[in-house]
């Protein structure tokens, strides 16, 4: 049966209301008496020293209230990097500085060099046209091989090249893993690209400054993921502001996947023209501004090799990966192709020996960074590639030659690093078998072939490190955050509760959800709890939403902070009782004393905390409320099993999904229906990157792809219903709720599945084909097929 | 700039706009009306549907001044005046066909335009009928049989997860 509240149960969204009747508040809803608009003029080549910039003309036009440009910004500080990475010989990474406004060079199609406050965005606009540049081209450099020749183009004067990086993980393994390969029985070597992909949440970012000069205030409203997040690293190395003159707000969110977690110069810009021009300053991205000032995801190049004994057993991996981090080290860049990618190259198999190398390159093109999954699909995709052509090459079943290879003992250390807690990969697979009715394909392959269709099917394993993160161990990485999180659990004398959280929704459900987990632990009704999130000046702090950790690491602080209101709720109604503590029992709203009809609800215990008049003053406190922050104590590893089926046209080389299938292991599930919903988009972003997507730079460095008319996006006919389930269950052993984290699964694990079945689809069509680069666009196919 | 007058959500309204003004930005900035979303420049996601005498019309490909004695329907004027949705919104939050809200006016704007059209579409029709309405977030799965539930069908076995 289902359940019609708490934990398990499939709630309707209560904020869908505001959402479907118009009345959500998303940034650029907000308008402030007297706001002034900024437009930046933004570099139109990918690489160029700044000779000059003549604003005077620009300055003189209609409504223009003031002219910025990189000198304003010289006394502050540059965007920082959030991590820092040590390179294989002990050396830290390369740090170039990341002005507000391009200081000296510009560095890529996008780098903001003057930003215009006006009256109106229109005469902001105006003015910025008649601004005078003097801009000196110099080559770009666009391709990572390229990049790292010797005596390349430096994108950073003053770097030593354009390497930010050589990691090698595990480095002392190198030996060994070297020599399992080449003792090995046989080897499948695969070179494949990760292609550069844009987030593109719906909503573009959008940035409102405020400065109150009675208390010297700052505030920001900002589209983030993390409203702590940004107000420290603007705060303290940017804008030299202390945390309690700045006040971060985030309110509804159209959406982030990654790309609205990171510290963006606007934010900056706004916050500092706040109090430079004493007035509101705001902006709002268009979507050709978001194209070249998001930061991008993926692009990486990597070699793999996959060795196997005689009996097929894994024996070893190793990777060889160029990363593009672009011109500046945006917020996470760093710890994305290194620390979330190479952690997980073992995937769900008990390879024994890994190696995996990764240069971190600089180019002229946008900053890269996380894009839902954030390093672990890459990890997926090529690893769960090169075990589908090592399966082509031995003649091998694919599904029995990965069961073969499973890790199935629990906890489980890998050769690179991390400690998976449970997990039941037979299982998943078994569910997946059921649900993608693996038994009928062969069926549904004749069916095409009468139509002159080729299908494939293509499946594939994923494990994903997620809860990010226990702080002691990314320290020890490199991180300069923390990554724990915090909620505070307000209860008011009436009964009804307000949750501040450290975790962001925007889109995840969490004011749905989270009440669910409270309304369990206390037997109330959800109604009568609410949670608050997104405003520095209303939660005690936070780390905010990424990596899947909402529930995992905010969640457990909810839980632990609701377990301190139960235990000062029980102390006041055995007060109320008259009765011991330790025989107070809480169920279903109501305190009860074991053995006896006594109790008080709920509401009498409230009332009781906040008007003291019967009241053990010397012993607790009036009022009830309680925080907590929890750290993890380690990550946790969802993991499961995908399976796609195509079907190719041979005369066009479209490809049509014909049918997915997801079975995943989120360990326990607290809203079903959200969990599958989180499924169904991130498959959809799977897809499309296998099929659709892709951020194209021509070789001067312009950005090719820079609209909809240019990047594909997935729509709805592009599209099929998915089949996905999450009953296969091994919670996670280390956070309270038993919770794996489900946001990114589904990017993680589709894209390998979608290309497995359309190498499975033209070998059936006697296309001897081996491998083709994502996006499978027509042309790319029809090409292979060709040949 | 010019006077302009129309009929938003039933009511009557005003206002002085510049030839360039978008009917999207005078619903949002002068009518305060910010349901009706802006996600992109090239006229192709759809945040920014509304109904112009009847039909759906992306409002960010409309001069204001175009709509000047128009009939308009936005997504503020969907639900009752009790707060009651309509059927399709309903459908909506039932089949959980939204998650950050930002695709969702357009969406629900474009259903309602395609259902009066055609009452009873196919799943496919469905699709190809959303083909100007970008979602990023709901993979469309649930859209898609949200649609086809606020249509009174029945929904695929597949989509009931
Ligand atoms: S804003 Fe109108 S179609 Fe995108
Ligand atoms: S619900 Fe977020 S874009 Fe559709």
């Amino acid at each position: 049966m289902p359940k019609d509240g708490g934990i398990g149960a499939s709630s309707k969204r209560r904020e869908d209301i505001r959402f479907l009747t118009g009345t959500g508040k998303y940034t650029d809803d907000i308008n402030i008496r007297g706001q002034a608009y900024v437009h930046f003029l933004r570099s139109d080549v990918a690489h160029a020293k700044i000779n000059g910039i003549d604003t005077s003309a620009a300055a003189a036009m209609p409504g223009v209230v003031q002219i910025f440009t990189g000198a304003d910004f010289e006394a502050v500080g540059g965007i920082p990097c959030g991590w820092e990475i040590t390179d294989r010989h002990g050396k830290a990474m390369q740090e170039p500085k990341h002005p507000v406004l391009a200081h000296g060079k510009v560095r890529h199609v996008g780098d903001p060099i003057a930003a215009v406050v006006a009256e109106s965005l229109e005469q902001a606009r105006d003015a910025a046209e008649a601004i005078e540049l003097d801009l000196e081209e110099l080559p770009a450099v666009v391709n990572m091989k390229a990049a790292l020749v010797e005596g390349a183009t430096k994108v950073h004067d003053d770097l030593d090249n354009n390497l930010c990086y050589d990691w090698g993980f595990v480095e002392e393994n190198k030996g060994a893993v070297d020599a399992a390969i080449k003792g090995a029985a046989h080897v499948t070597t695969l070179e494949l690209v990760n292609n550069r992909l844009v987030a593109n949440p719906m909503e573009p970012r959008v940035a409102v400054g405020e400065y109150d000069r009675a208390d010297g205030q700052h505030t920001l409203h900002t589209t983030s993921q993390n409203p702590h997040v940004i107000r420290l690293l603007m705060g303290a190395f940017v804008l030299g502001i202390p945390e309690h003159k700045l006040r971060v707000v985030a309110p509804d969110v159209g959406g982030g996947f990654g790309t609205k977690i990171f510290h963006y110069a606007e934010e900056a810009f706004c916050t500092f023209a706040a109090k430079a021009v004493n007035r509101p300053v705001k902006w709002t991205s268009s979507r050709s501004e978001a194209f070249m000032s998001d930061a991008h995801g993926r692009d990486h190049v990597t070699k793999i090799e996959l060795a196997l004994d005689k009996d097929n057993n894994f024996v070893a991996v190793r990777t060889e990966t160029l990363a593009n981090m672009g011109a500046y080290l945006s917020t996470f860049a760093s710890s994305v192709p290194t620390w979330l990618h190479g952690t997980l190259m073992a995937g769900n198999y008990k390879t024994p020996n890994v190696y995996v190398n990764v240069k971190a390159v600089f180019t002229n093109t946008v900053p890269v960074d996380a894009y839902r999954g954030a390093g672990r699909p890459e990890a997926t995709y090529q690893l769960e590639r090169v075990i589908d052509m090592a399966a082509r090459e031995l003649g091998v079943d694919p599904i029995a030659l990965r069961r073969q290879n499973y890790i199935t003992e629990f906890p489980y250390a890998t050769p690179v690093a991390v400690e998976y807690d449970t997990g039941d990969y037979n299982a998943t697979m078994d569910k997946l078998e059921e649900i993608a009715d693996i038994k009928g394909f062969a069926a549904r392959r004749k069916e095409s072939e009468a139509r002159g269709m080729m299908r494939g099917l293509g499946i594939n394993n994923y494990i994903e490190a997620c809860g990010i993160a226990p702080s002691n161990l990314v320290g020890q990485l490199g991180a300069r955050a923390g990554l724990y999180d915090a909620a505070t659990v307000r209860v008011n004398a009436t009964g009804s509760i307000s949750v501040m959280v450290g975790a962001h929704s925007h889109g995840q459900g969490h004011e749905t959800a989270f009440p669910q987990v409270v309304a369990e632990m206390l037997g109330i009704d959800e109604s009568m709890i609410d949670i608050v999130h997104g405003d520095t000046s209303k939660i005690p702090f936070g780390m905010g939403t990424y990596g899947s950790r909402s529930l995992a690491v905010c969640g457990s602080a909810m839980v632990r902070a609701t377990e301190k209101i139960i235990n000062k709720a029980k102390k006041i109604a055995a007060h109320l009782m008259e009765a011991s503590e330790a025989d107070i029992e809480l169920k279903d709203g109501n305190f009860s004393v074991a053995g006896t009809d006594k109790s008080v609800a709920w509401g009498d215990v409230t009332l009781a905390a906040y008007v003291p008049h019967n009241y053990p003053l010397e012993d607790i406190e009036p009022g009830l409320e309680e925080t907590a922050f929890y750290d993890p104590a380690n990550f946790t590893y969802p993991a499961g099993a995908y399976a796609c089926e195509v079907e190719v046209d041979p005369d066009t080389g479209k490809v049509t999904i014909a049918r997915f299938a997801a079975a995943d292991d989120f360990g326990n599930v607290i809203n079903p229906m959200i969990v599958s919903g989180q499924v169904h988009g991130g498959i959809a972003q799977g897809i499309g990157q296998a099929l659709l997507e892709s951020c194209v730079y021509d070789e001067d460095g312009q950005l090719l792809s820079a609209s909809y008319m240019d990047y594909t996006m997935p729509r709805a006919d592009d599209l099929p219903f998915y089949s996905v389930d999450h009953s296969c269950q091994t919670p996670c052993t280390h956070n309270p709720l038993g919770v794996k984290g489900c946001g990114e699964a589904g990017a993680i694990g589709s894209p390998p599945s979608v290309i497995n079945a359309v190498i499975d689809a033209l070998n059936s069509g006697g296309h001897d084909v081996k491998h083709i680069d994502m996006p499978a666009t027509p042309a790319k196919v029809w090409a292979a097929m060709q040949s | 700039m010019s006077k302009i007058t129309m009929t938003v959500n039933g009511k009557a309204a005003s206002g002085d706009v510049e030839g360039r003004t978008l009917l999207s930005s005078f619903l949002r900035e002068d009518l305060f009306l910010t349901g009706t979303h802006i996600g992109c420049d090239t006229s192709q996601c759809g945040a920014c549907v509304v109904h112009v005498n009847g039909v759906a019309v992306k409002s960010c490909t409309m001069l204001a001044a175009e709509a000047d004695g128009a009939e308009i329907s936005t997504i503020e004027g969907q639900a009752a005046p009790d707060g009651t949705l309509n059927t399709i919104q309903q459908a909506f939050q039932d089949h959980h066909g939204l998650q950050c809200g930002f695709c969702t006016p357009g969406m629900v704007m474009s259903a309602a335009a395609l259902l009066k059209e055609n009452p009873k579409p196919t799943e496919a029709e469905v699709r190809h009928y959303l083909e100007g309405n970008i979602c990023r977030c709901t993979g469309y799965h649930n859209i898609v049989k949200a649609i086809l539930a606020a249509s009174g069908q029945e929904i695929p076995a597949i989509a009931a997860e």
